[in-house]
């Protein structure tokens, strides 16, 4: 077993919330002390612990507040979800991200061809991991945008443009209906909207990059 | 059994390794599924279909692929002896480093070993420099864990033996002790642990090994 020290929980007995973390350090027989907070009125120590929400539990582990977020967390509960989810996130900015803009680097149709296939692959098995992890529910996340969700949806913006200069439908909502209404939700959402950009001022601002890199690179 | 552990993993990959010694620090039971890299069994491809890779951990009947995603898998089933720190600007911290060394270190140092002549000379002055960003992790501290072995401790695992071995079959010196005192010294302290002597494959098998892969073009 582990060494802890100093832990301190801020909480009540008649708490349902306070009971979860009690029984959680009672069951790792992690020494700590109760310290009973009556809420009325909130102690300095609570105030100080938690000044986001000024509610209980609030762990306290060596002196620094480790508090519940009751916001839906981004990533889920359960540490096999938490997996699938940090795998997912991984596999879209290490490979398929990747994949998407190799598009723009085709010169035939051959390999236009080969870079679109390798795309189209990969937003397969991003419909299906849909499925999987969202388990019916909006989002990658479930009922609430989560990790996979944000990790995807922050490409949207760059996809479209991949679309619009290669002529080439990525999320293409006859073959991928769950992405392709996943995707208009996440640009209705209210967290995005202010943060997503315009389709065709990043489409510009593409296109200026593309001029640069070009004159910067011997042609092959 | 209901709650077996297996590892899909092959001897020589410090990338299963990484998966072996934190399951090893945490004291949890494991059986080690071989694979032939060349012939992936039915079993990795069922467990790994995406990339068709080891090291895939497999928990009760669910597999696990990705060796960082596998660490934090394993750090957040099974309590005892963290690896990642409590405070999340540290684990943060801890997060950095870990994808620093995928990243920027791991590559340039591989190709700094195979590739030979200019190109060569060109990897060993970038894995310098990487190294030497790498170094300043560990300022103050004695594993980047901190006391104990860590999250990016285990993911930089790969210093030793295996970059020992492969700087000495290619005959470089990376990492000199008075350009890198405290990395040096971290891989003394590191390989001195019991539970890595325990659980790291031994050098001589390696030498062996490396011997036979022929440097790519």
């Amino acid at each position: 077993m582990g060494k802890y020290e100093d832990v301190k929980l801020l909480g009540d007995w008649p708490s349902p919330f306070s009971m979860k973390p009690r029984i959680a350090l009672n069951l790792k027989k992690v020494d700590y002390e109760l310290i009973v907070e009556k809420m009325n009125p909130k102690s300095e120590l609570l105030l100080k612990s938690n000044p986001v929400h000024k509610k209980i539990p609030v762990l306290l582990h060596r002196g620094k507040p480790v508090y519940m977020d009751f916001r839906p967390p981004i990533l889920p509960a359960d540490p096999y979800d938490r997996a699938i989810a940090r795998f997912w996130a991984a596999y879209i900015d290490d490979k398929w991200a990747m994949q998407v803009r190799d598009i723009n680097k085709a010169n035939t149709d051959e390999e236009r061809a080969a870079a679109a296939e390798l795309i189209f692959a990969g937003v397969q098995l991003l419909e299906e991991a849909f499925q999987t992890c969202g388990k019916g529910g909006n989002w990658f996340g479930g009922d609430n945008v989560g990790y996979v969700d944000i990790t995807l949806g922050s490409y949207l913006a760059w996809i479209r443009v991949t679309e619009k200069m290669s002529g080439l439908k990525i999320l293409d909502g006859d073959k991928f209906p769950q992405l392709a209404a996943w995707a208009d939700r996440f640009c209705a959402e209210e967290a995005v909207k202010g943060v997503m950009p315009e389709t065709d001022k990043l489409a510009e601002f593409a296109k200026t990059l593309m001029m640069k890199l070009k004159a910067a690179s011997p042609a092959k | 059994m209901a709650d077996e552990v297996v590892v899909f993993r092959v001897w020589d990959s410090p990338f299963s390794y990484r998966v072996e010694l934190a399951l090893a620090l945490k004291g949890v039971n494991f059986r080690r599924a071989e694979e032939d890299l060349k012939n992936k069994s039915s079993e990795l491809l069922l467990y790994n279909p995406v990339h068709k890779k080891i090291p895939v951990l497999l928990h009760a009947g669910k597999p696990i692929a990705e060796s960082l995603v596998i660490l934090e898998y394993i750090d957040e089933t099974w309590k005892q002896n963290p690896i990642l720190p409590v405070d999340p600007y540290e684990r943060a911290n801890a997060r950095f480093w870990a994808t620093y060394v995928d990243d920027k270190c791991l590559e340039i140092l591989w190709r700094a070993c195979w590739t030979r002549g200019e190109e060569q000379q060109k990897c060993i002055s970038e894995a310098g420099e990487r190294l030497r960003t790498l170094e300043t992790a560990l300022e103050g501290k004695k594993f980047f864990g901190g006391d104990t072995i860590g999250f990016v401790d285990i993911v930089v695992s790969f210093l030793t033996p295996w970059m020992e071995v492969l700087q000495e079959m290619a005959r470089i010196r990376l990492l000199e002790e008075e350009n890198y005192p405290r990395l040096c010294r971290w891989v003394r302290d590191f390989s001195s642990c019991d539970v890595v002597k325990e659980t790291r494959p031994p050098r001589e098998k390696l030498v062996a090994f490396f011997a036979t892969l022929k440097p790519p073009n």
